[in-house]
């Protein structure tokens, strides 16, 4: 039996003797020694992330203008950030992007930048009170110049997260990254045996209070994070320290093509190890930390989990899914993870960085609900044309045009020629456009002309969804199929806007 | 294999099919990795047998392109990259790899100026550069 205490380890931290091994080490030395007498080799084992976490910020304090002014809207760097609390307080959140430029520059840049010393442009506005009569202000402020920059992150370093492929047929732009068609590549985030929750998941030592290794600085834990699901295996925190302490090696903004904004946050957490059981946890490999393949071309918040992989698997380079090898690859950074770890244990072995007691316990069995809906959704299946004339891929475009023009419409489903399923589309333009090329090339049936790349809809989706696919590959209409490809509808971009105007109007 | 940028610096020269005169002379099977063509010139980059280098770098410069051949293709600032990997899964042709560290490395010689890992760097690490 090997029992210690923190004050105990805190006191080898002191003298000098205490003994410090980071998280992938530990497996080795769980293994070797067995917990026991790992328990009573190590004392601290250090853990590291270094990924994408956009629930980060700062709180921040700019002093008061002469005359003073209670700012109502704040931008720095054209980025707004919160300043609905006190008259100089405002909260920037990293994902806020710049209303100048866009998703390529947003709160995490503004951060980043006042960790490196940069030049802020700071510019605020306000009604004006007796008490703080100034309406506009405009400054340059760099870190120094605040009185306080306080992070402060609603929910940090996930357990693990899913791994994300693309079974559609055309790429996708998402929070983890492009994703390949046809499941071209698989996205994965999360340090495995490094990752500081999955070495502690019992939220024995890890509680309100710790102190954490923070971008550089020394942090601590303030609670459980927002969404904290830790019975699923996907507990984090939340967390916060001070900006001004932090490094721009372990703090990084970055732009995820089309998708926007977000903040690279550095976080390691050491465990004391108190005893067995807490070293064998600690000693978890990256073999037995498992996670789901998520097909994240299905637009829902329910998205299809293919299989089950676990971090070796994903480190490998590739995984399975369906007959596929697909190649894997990270959007947190293993190497940082990596050095997170070591630097957190260099500057305990120092005796730079002591460890704290928690002050209270993270919840074991919060639930994560979806968000309760109270305004019907409208479905694809509302609002689709439920009469819709087809032809198959073998008449002709004669055919095409007499049943476009009696039709009065200009969408025309093409079906297989036994008319069981949707295997085109062909417009008016279409028609006319082939009508005009007679003369070089001679094209008769509807096979020759109709556009094969189709974009379809379910009769369930809802009418956001089905927009949003309309927009994204520029057509203005979509037919609506069954599981089987066959048609039972036709969704066209007017209907969609109609049915927005309509509802907006019943609402005045 | 060897990789070549070829320019074309007039307006004159993108009327003529050059490309195919250059195949037809010198037999020289080219893959083009890369085109960029306006109404004032074009670039391209392909790639040449290296037996065939030498007459079709020729073959170019008569019809009166400014030929480079390729070394480096792809740069990577090494004080932007956080050594994520995000680029590994995007290369068609896996010029990124882990190193032993898990450090993200390029092999060189490889890249065929796809763009895809360019605009996914989340860091915005990553340069196509034509000259060297």
């Amino acid at each position: 039996m090997v029992e210690k205490t923190i004050e105990e380890i805190n006191e080898r931290i002191r003298d000098g003797s205490v003994n410090v091994v980071p998280a992938d080490r530990m497996v080795e030395i769980v293994s070797e020694l067995g917990a026991e007498g790992a328990a009573r080799e190590v004392d601290v084992v250090t853990t590291g992330t270094f990924g994408a976490m956009c629930s980060s910020g700062a709180f921040l304090n700019l002093g008061h203008s002469n005359p003073p002014i209670k700012m109502q809207r704040l931008w720095l760097n054209d980025v707004e950030a919160y300043a609905g609390i006190a008259a100089v307080d405002a909260y920037l959140g990293a994902t806020q992007t710049s209303d100048i430029r866009g998703m390529e520059y947003g709160g995490a840049h503004v951060i980043e930048g006042l960790v490196s010393g940069d030049v802020i442009d700071v510019r605020a506005t306000s009604h004006g009170t007796d008490c703080y009569p100034r309406r506009n202000l405009n400054t340059r402020l760099t870190l120094d110049d605040l009185n306080q920059a306080t992070m402060c992150n609603p929910r940090n370093a996930y357990q693990r997260y899913n791994v994300a492929v693309n079974s559609s047929d055309r790429i996708i732009y998402t929070y983890m990254g492009t994703l390949l068609p046809n499941y071209g590549n698989a996205s994965y985030s999360g340090a495995g045996c490094l990752s500081p929750l999955c070495n502690d998941p019992n939220y024995e030592t890890i509680g309100m209070g710790t102190r954490i290794f923070l971008c550089g600085a020394q942090g601590y834990i303030i609670g459980s994070g927002t969404q904290h699901d830790p019975k699923s295996g996907f507990g984090n925190l939340m967390v916060t320290g001070n900006l001004k302490e932090m490094s721009r090696e372990f703090l990084r903004a970055a732009v995820f093509n089309k998708y926007g904004v977000t903040l690279y946050i550095g976080i390691g957490i050491p465990i004391p190890v108190l005893n067995e059981r807490i070293a064998a946890n600690t000693g978890v490999s990256d073999g037995e930390i498992t996670t789901d393949v998520v097909d994240y071309s299905a637009p829902s918040r329910n998205r299809p989990v293919i299989r089950k992989v676990s971090y070796a698997d994903l480190h490998s380079g590739t995984i399975d899914v369906g007959r596929k090898e697909v190649k894997t690859a990270s959007m947190s950074s293993l190497f940082m993870a990596r050095r997170i770890a070591e630097t957190l244990k260099e500057s305990i072995e120092r005796g730079e960085f002591f460890l704290s007691r928690a002050v209270d316990h993270l919840s074991l069995y919060t639930e994560f609900k979806p968000m309760k809906q109270t305004e019907g959704i409208p479905l694809v299946k509302d609002i689709m044309l439920k009469d819709v004339n087809t032809l198959g891929e073998m008449s002709t475009i004669e055919d095409a045009a007499r049943v476009i023009v009696e039709g009065d419409f200009t969408h025309l489903p093409i079906t297989s020629d036994d008319g069981k399923t949707v295997v085109g589309m062909v417009t008016a333009y279409d028609v006319s456009k082939a009508v005009a090329h007679i003369g070089d090339t001679k094209y008769e049936i509807l096979n020759d002309i109709m556009t094969r790349r189709l974009v379809t809809t379910t009769p369930d989706e809802t009418i956001d969804v089905a927009a949003r696919k309309m927009e994204k590959y520029n057509v203005s209409a979509l037919p609506v199929v069954d599981g089987n490809g066959k048609i039972l509808g036709l969704v066209r971009s007017d209907d969609i806007s109609s049915h927005i105007t309509r509802v907006k109007y019943e609402e005045y | 294999m060897t990789k070549i940028a070829v320019n074309f610096a007039s307006a004159d020269v993108i009327q003529k099919p050059n490309m195919s005169e250059v195949i037809i002379e010198t037999g020289a099977l080219l893959n083009i990795n890369w085109a960029h063509v306006t109404s004032s010139g074009g670039e391209m980059v392909i790639d040449v047998p290296d037996d065939k280098l030498e007459d079709v770098v020729k073959s170019f410069e008569e019809r009166g392109a400014h030929i480079q051949v390729l070394e480096r293709l792809v740069l990577k600032d090494d004080e932007k990259c956080i050594n994520c990997g995000a680029c590994i899964s995007m290369c068609p042709v896996g010029v990124y790899y882990y190193g032993d560290d898990w450090s993200v490395n390029v092999k060189v010689g490889v890249c065929v100026q796809c763009d895809l890992c360019v605009v996914q760097c989340p860091m915005g690490a990553l340069e196509l550069k034509l000259q060297d």
